[in-house]
């Protein structure tokens, strides 16, 4: 009897295997293991609707868009990219290394949710990085475009993840402390942060480096048609430089 | 005073919002799904309160919402909504240049104001609850930033609901998945799913082994995080049937390191999972990707990397 709740995780393993759409392989998986828990119909309604409903502050990032939305429409992604253009020295790498810091530090400091994918990536780091990849002298390809936006938002994540288990009074932290209190061991808060330290910092230097390693394949792949006319094409940027 | 209750209430409202946008345009299924969505929002707080007072109707009634939005969700197919002329956009932009960066940067600029100075008195009256304060100074940054925004590039009002709603239709039903599975959790746990797999973990490993127990915690913390979606929910399972009897009890580990380690090896395992969706499909369907894996796909070696530094960083500090 105690195994069958699993099967709600052999619902969303297979779910997701099989590639459905994954909101109804999430909710049925919930019924399933609850049913199989040996719950009525309605106790199983009521668990989800209360899961639900107690869950809600994960969509407050959607207040976001209408500011967003009405920026997009007086061309905001249009002038980060014509502004990057214009930014001497900025290579994809160090834009995605300063996003990198930026997004640790200030998660360090407990303010997870003022970037984002909706706050900065979609809006402003995702055309900047183009912009900066495409200083290399020919435009990116479709499938370079997706490569870029995607190691954004990879970025976001990471320094998203190990900065906010430095801070003390967040989520992290205190739901370890938390636990270890219910069983019995008491923890200061700093304590705990402190020994998120050394992984936040091989965080930084791991993903910086693959920046680098990233910027650099991008350059690389440009050169057989930038080759061809490596003089003109800095020139012509150089100048727009002071514009 | 200000709580994260009126944020829930403003969200509530865009999202009917977006609902009568869709309605109008007879994008049926798109418009029953923001409004049984504003619907759990605006009735939120009434369900739990009832919930405390053992009165299981309007959480039932819930229940069914979450239902519908399961029915509806594979229903909404990403459609065009119409957006402004490239060319009009473009001579916006040369015209208000940086200008348009001010609104964007108020978002984080007031909810950084709100978390670290909201808690102080004004007048001897507080103007934010204690509480989620950082996310009620989020909503109330987006306020502004929206007002900000509206100003700057003289747009009516009303651009504010339709350009909202033309990013909300982009994200479709992938906005709704972190929420989802937040809840997925919830139910998890109330039916014991976690307990079982701990238990299946302790009968494959040699307990006598620190290392075994070390790698089974690390690597369980991984599974556990890619199946959940989430770091939160696999920790209290793994620690409680792996780290305090196996390595805290049995092999004398040090608590704070451990859990501080094993909170971040699972956060490595977020980097795997489409389940994280609001880390690895939401900015999928944001930047408009055109597979599901291309975030994961760009991450995944950063997470190998930090699992392996983990590990051995927890094998090495954890017993001293």
């Amino acid at each position: 009897m105690r195994w069958l709740p699993l099967l709600g995780v052999a619902v969303v393993v297979i779910g997701f295997a099989l590639r459905f759409n994954p909101v109804p392989v999430v909710i049925a998986a919930g019924v399933v293991s609850g049913l199989a828990a040996g719950k009525s119909v309605g106790e199983v309604l009521a668990l989800l609707g209360t899961s639900f409903v107690s869950e809600r502050a994960l969509l407050l990032y959607v207040l976001t868009l209408p500011a967003i939305g009405v920026l997009e429409r007086a061309g905001l992604r249009e002038h980060a990219r014509n502004w990057i253009l214009r930014l001497q020295g900025f290579t994809l790498a160090r834009l995605l290394i300063s996003y990198l810091a930026i997004r640790q530090v200030l998660c360090m400091m407990g303010l997870t949710d003022i970037e984002g994918h909706a706050q900065t990536v979609r809006p402003l780091l995702a055309p900047m990085a183009q912009a900066a990849a495409e200083k290399r002298g020919t435009p990116l390809e479709q499938g370079e475009r997706n490569d870029v936006r995607a190691f954004c938002a990879a970025t976001d994540n990471v320094g998203r993840f190990f900065g906010e288990d430095v801070f003390i009074a967040l989520g992290a932290v205190l739901l370890i402390q938390g636990f270890y209190a219910q069983h019995g061991i008491e923890l200061e808060p700093l304590q705990i942060a402190l020994w998120a330290l050394p992984t936040a910092i091989s965080a930084f230097v791991i993903h910086g480096l693959r920046s680098v390693l990233f910027a650099r394949r991008l350059r690389a792949s440009a050169a057989p048609t930038g080759a061809a006319d490596p003089i003109h094409e800095p020139k012509l940027l150089d100048t727009d430089q002071h514009g | 005073m200000l709580t994260i209750e009126h944020a829930y209430w403003l969200l509530a409202l865009f999202l009917a919002g977006a609902a009568w946008l869709n309605l109008r345009d007879r994008r049926w299924w798109h418009a029953a799904f923001w409004a049984v969505l504003a619907a759990l929002f605006a009735g939120g707080e009434f369900v739990l309160a009832a919930a405390r007072a053992h009165r299981e109707l309007p959480a039932q009634i819930a229940g069914v919402g979450v239902l519908a939005l399961a029915v509806l969700s594979p229903r909404m197919h990403r459609g065009e909504v119409r957006e402004r002329d490239e060319a009009l956009r473009e001579a916006d932009a040369l015209r208000l240049r940086h200008k348009l960066f001010a609104p964007a940067v108020l978002i984080p600029l007031v909810t950084m104001l709100v978390a670290l100075f909201g808690g102080h008195a004004i007048f001897g009256a507080h103007l934010f609850a204690q509480q989620r304060m950082t996310l009620t100074g989020l909503a109330l940054a987006c306020m502004v930033a929206l007002i900000a925004a509206l100003w700057v590039t003289r747009a009516r009002p009303r651009a504010g609901l339709t350009e909202g709603r033309r990013l909300l239709d982009t994200l479709g039903w992938a906005a709704l998945l972190p929420l989802t599975l937040a809840a997925l959790g919830g139910v998890f746990a109330a039916t014991g799913v976690g307990d079982a797999i701990a238990q299946l973990v302790r009968m494959a490993i040699p307990v006598n082994s620190a290392l075994a127990c070390i790698v089974a915690y690390g690597i369980g913390m991984v599974l556990f995080t890619v199946i959940m979606g989430n770091a939160f929910a696999a920790f209290p399972v793994l620690t409680a049937g792996i780290g305090l009897p196996l390595l805290i009890h049995l092999h004398g580990a040090n608590p704070a390191i451990l859990g501080a380690l094993g909170m971040l090896t699972g956060y490595c395992g977020t980097l795997f999972t489409p389940m994280a969706a609001n880390f690895n499909i939401v900015p999928v369907a944001l930047l408009e990707l055109p597979n599901q894996y291309d975030v994961i796909r760009a991450q995944w070696k950063t997470g190998v990397m930090l699992l392996v530094v983990n590990l051995v960083l927890m094998y090495v500090l954890v017993f001293r």
